[in-house]
């Protein structure tokens, strides 16, 4: 440890030691300087200008920013002095002059940081011009996971510090200059056209209510009063270490027993557990692992349960996403095996159920209205909503949250093992997966569950296992921005992990940006422990493979083991490739005819590059071979560049290198792609 | 829409003059201002490709170009006219009636701060703060060449003889 020293706050001594700056000094001292733009784990911003204190060091006297200023021995500060004061007032002053102050009926209304500063500031009045309602921007509602209300931005930078320095994407940043200036995406379009993950961290380090999750509990309330319909929920793993906070539980206490109590209060028919499905997912998923281990499939496998984390795959690295696991995430699992099976189970009709979600996490909410998970039309998973929102719900109920008797999770889909628990940890799935690979592969009872080595709040924890003669490496991993640093690794040959558990957010799905606002490293801990205790001693089985009820339920409808071909059907999925996100589309050549070929030439960047050339052929070609009038040739301008060409007929992609010019195989299959296409209209 | 081989050759060339640049820049991502003033020089703005084409290229999301292209009034993301007519209302200027010659651009071709670029995409009008030139006052510049002490009648004089020029060119063109 580093030596001691000392400064002086408010009149008081006091000890520091490695602290980064004045603020944390201060803040041990036990005095809670007000910020927007201040949080440990993203860059010093030094925006807000609420920390400012009075600094006098060598009998010179200044008024600084504590967060950007190093603490040196002998420092004198003062945090309250009438200056101060008023500064710190009038900044929060003009903040609220151009902030939409709906606050009764905004969701962040009690969670807001602006709100309780002015408050705490004693801001009774604002004596600036307000912002007018012809002043206000339009809101975006584009996404499906979180909304964007530039009028109550206050321009502190977190989200754009965390989407770009945590998760490694950068879909918003600071735009335009002065008063016009503005936290935007590119071109400032609609997020859900971008590189946006649904991750909803910027949500959830958003002091105001600027950016949140998007609200879908009035859905639940709509099916909930309809007589016709029978509304199941599912309650995933991390939401019952968290909701307690929302009623003043300790931080970490496994409500999830009160939480079945209440909603079945509210009208929900049968309250299930998403960590049902989670030991599910770890049948399919460890039997995948072994079978690319013992089969010499694609290695590392990696966990598909992180809907941000497959969408970040999809969009950055489409050519890798055989390393992803196929199955389906438990939240999807869970809606395609309850609309399989409860119907019949509960003698109600497919159509008139509806199943609800309650999860940690705003990227379930893109997740479940993916084409990809719905049945003619209708989504598996009916309506996701947040734990936050859940706690809102129970709040107008008017009843005692803390008062209420436990109940169970109502059975076969209530029934989870610890395993199922632990996955709303970073290294969870992992955990739970070893527990049920390692027992398979040593063909022997596993003694001891613990895979300590997977667990807590490093952003990347490694392991060796030595297993039946058998290495195995694993990795663990939170945050896109650490994931991409491991995955580059991994396709540059400098790692050779065997499996590898992504989650988007820091410390797991405990941290998701549907849990209680305000998380720090010290609040995710103990909703990670609150995990790990209720893994012991709230479950009887640990293992997955010991949960009878998926047992059964693979006997019943799921063609008897995992992997089987039912257990594909309804558990599995496939990935694309959304890397064309990235570009702009520049229209080349407009047929005429009523149906056409959509023809899209991405351009790649770079001196290896064929792209320019390669559209000058196909022109040429859809040209002299007069099918002009029946094809549409855009040129995609793609972020996503690589030297390959690469060609999209009517939908199919068809990219490789070409070389020879117009005699290369690649052009050869692509203008026969062509002809068949236009063929087919 | 007609159909053109010439479209497919412009975003061709397009794209190689933007390579070419990001090429003399060697893809460096803290040479963005520079390549973005190369390609604003070569179109005249700012175009959505474009901006899309360096951020893809330069390896930086696309937010983060277009926030730099957004920061800086020297960059325009929109398209301009092929002749630019700058209109100093500064101070001097502004005394000087420099509001003669605004109206009479905009009766004439239409363009205002408001509708700064005519359909045609001939002319732009750009109202300038001070062009240090207050002794000429009123001060226009149309493309590279300053007129000082200007009337409404005197430019309008000198943009008609920019379109009789255009014209004669398209005729000879469309030969």
């Amino acid at each position: 440890m580093a030596d001691s020293k000392k400064l002086t706050v408010n009149g008081r001594e006091i000890e520091f030691t490695d602290e980064r700056n004045l603020l944390e000094v201060i803040r041990k001292a036990g005095i809670d300087l007000p910020t927007f733009c201040y949080h440990s784990e993203l860059s010093i911003y030094g925006a807000c200008r609420l920390c400012l204190v009075q600094v006098t060091q060598n009998n010179r006297t200044m008024v600084m920013a504590a967060c950007s200023t190093a603490p040196a021995p002998g420092m004198v500060i003062l945090t309250e002095t009438k200056d101060i004061r008023a500064m710190r007032k009038i900044s929060v002053e003009l903040l609220l002059a151009n902030h939409n102050t709906e606050c009764p009926s905004c969701v962040r209304s009690s969670s807001c940081a602006l709100q309780n500063i002015a408050r705490r500031l004693g801001v009774n009045e604002i004596r600036y011009k307000k912002l007018k309602h012809e002043e206000m921007q339009p809101i975006d509602t584009s996404s499906p996971s979180i909304q964007r209300d530039p009028n109550k931005c206050i321009k502190c930078g977190d989200c754009v510090r965390v989407c770009s320095e945590i998760q490694g994407i950068g879909a918003i940043y600071f735009t335009k200059r002065g008063s016009n200036a503005k936290v935007t995406t590119a071109f400032d379009s609609g997020i859900s056209g971008t590189e946006c993950v649904n991750c909803g961290q910027c949500a959830a380090v958003c002091p105001t209510g600027a950016i949140v999750a998007k609200q879908d509990s009035p859905k639940v309330w709509q099916v909930l009063y309809d007589t016709s319909k029978t509304v199941v929920v599912q309650v995933a793993p991390a939401v019952r270490v968290a909701l307690g906070e929302h009623f003043g539980a300790q931080v970490g206490e496994n409500v999830a027993g009160k939480l079945v109590t209440a909603l079945k209060l509210m009208g929900f028919k049968h309250v299930y557990d998403t960590s049902f499905t989670a030991d599910m997912t770890i049948f399919e998923e460890a039997t995948e692992f072994l079978e690319r281990v013992t089969r010499g499939g694609v290695l590392p496998l990696f966990t598909s349960c992180c809907p941000a984390w497959v969408r970040f795959m999809e969009l950055y690295y489409p050519e890798m996403t055989a390393h992803l696991s196929s199955c389906r995430s438990p939240q999807a699992m869970f809606g395609s095996v309850a609309k399989n099976i409860l119907p019949k189970q509960l003698g109600v009709k497919r159509e008139d159920m509806v199943v609800v979600s309650i999860m940690p996490c705003t990227a379930k909410k893109y997740e479940a209205q993916q084409d990809k998970f719905k049945v003619d039309g209708v989504p598996e998973v009916d309506i996701v909503i947040t734990t936050d929102e859940v706690g809102r719900m129970i709040n107008s109920l008017g009843i005692n949250f803390s008062q209420l008797e436990p109940s169970p999770f109502d059975m076969p889909m209530g029934f989870a093992t610890g395993g199922g628990v632990i996955f709303g940890a970073s290294g969870g799935v992992m955990e739970a997966a070893l527990r049920y690979a390692v027992e398979k592969l040593q063909d022997k009872p596993l003694e001891n569950v613990d895979f300590k080595a997977v667990r807590g709040m490093d952003n990347l924890k490694e392991a060796t296992l030595n297993v039946a003669g058998k290495e195995i490496k694993i990795a663990v991993v939170y945050g896109l921005a650490k994931a991409r640093e491991v995955v580059e690794a991994i396709k540059n040959g400098k790692a050779d992990y065997h499996f590898v558990e992504v989650m988007a957010c820091p410390g797991g799905c405990i941290s998701g940006a549907g849990q209680p606002i305000g998380a720090t490293n010290a609040i995710r801990a103990k909703r990670q422990a609150g995990l790990y205790t209720a893994d012991k001693r709230d479950h009887f089985f640990q293992k997955p493979q010991d949960n009878y009820a998926v047992s059964r339920c693979y006997e019943e409808s799921l063609g008897g083991h995992p992997g089987s071909h039912k257990a594909h059907e309804l558990l599995h999925t496939v990935y694309d490739s959304k890397a064309d996100v990235f570009d702009a589309m520049i229209p080349v050549m407009r047929g005429t005819a009523d149906k056409r070929l959509d023809v899209t030439v991405t351009l790649c960047t770079g001196s290896m590059c064929h792209g320019p050339k390669g559209l000058d052929m196909l022109s040429g070609y859809i040209r002299e071979k007069g099918l002009a009038d029946k094809v549409d040739l855009n040129v995609a301008v793609s972020s996503g560049s690589s030297s390959k060409v690469s060609v999209k007929v009517g939908g199919k992609r068809l990219s490789g290198e070409c070389s020879g010019g117009e005699d290369c195989d690649l052009f050869k299959k692509i203008t026969a792609a062509i002809d068949d296409g236009v063929k087919a209209l | 829409m007609e159909v053109s081989n010439d479209k497919a050759q412009a975003v061709v060339a397009k794209f190689s003059a933007i390579d070419a640049i990001l090429e003399r820049n060697h893809h460096d991502p803290s040479r963005m201002i520079p390549i973005l003033q190369e390609i604003q020089e070569l179109h005249k703005y700012l175009s959505k490709e474009a901006i899309t084409y360096v951020a893809s290229a330069l390896k930086v999301p696309a937010s983060r170009v277009y926030g730099v292209a957004t920061f800086y009034a020297h960059f325009s993301l929109d398209p301009k006219g092929k002749h630019i007519i700058r209109v100093c209302d500064g101070t001097a200027c502004h005394v000087k009636k420099s509001h003669g010659t605004l109206e009479m651009l905009s009766k004439k071709l239409g363009i205002s701060p408001h509708k700064p670029t005519t359909d045609d995409m001939m002319f732009t009008l750009e109202i300038v703060s001070c062009l240090g030139a207050c002794g000429l006052a009123p001060v226009v510049v149309i493309d590279e060449e300053v007129h000082g002490q200007s009337t409404p009648a005197g430019i309008e004089a000198i943009i008609d003889g920019i379109s009789a020029k255009e014209n004669a060119a398209t005729a000879e063109g469309g030969k």
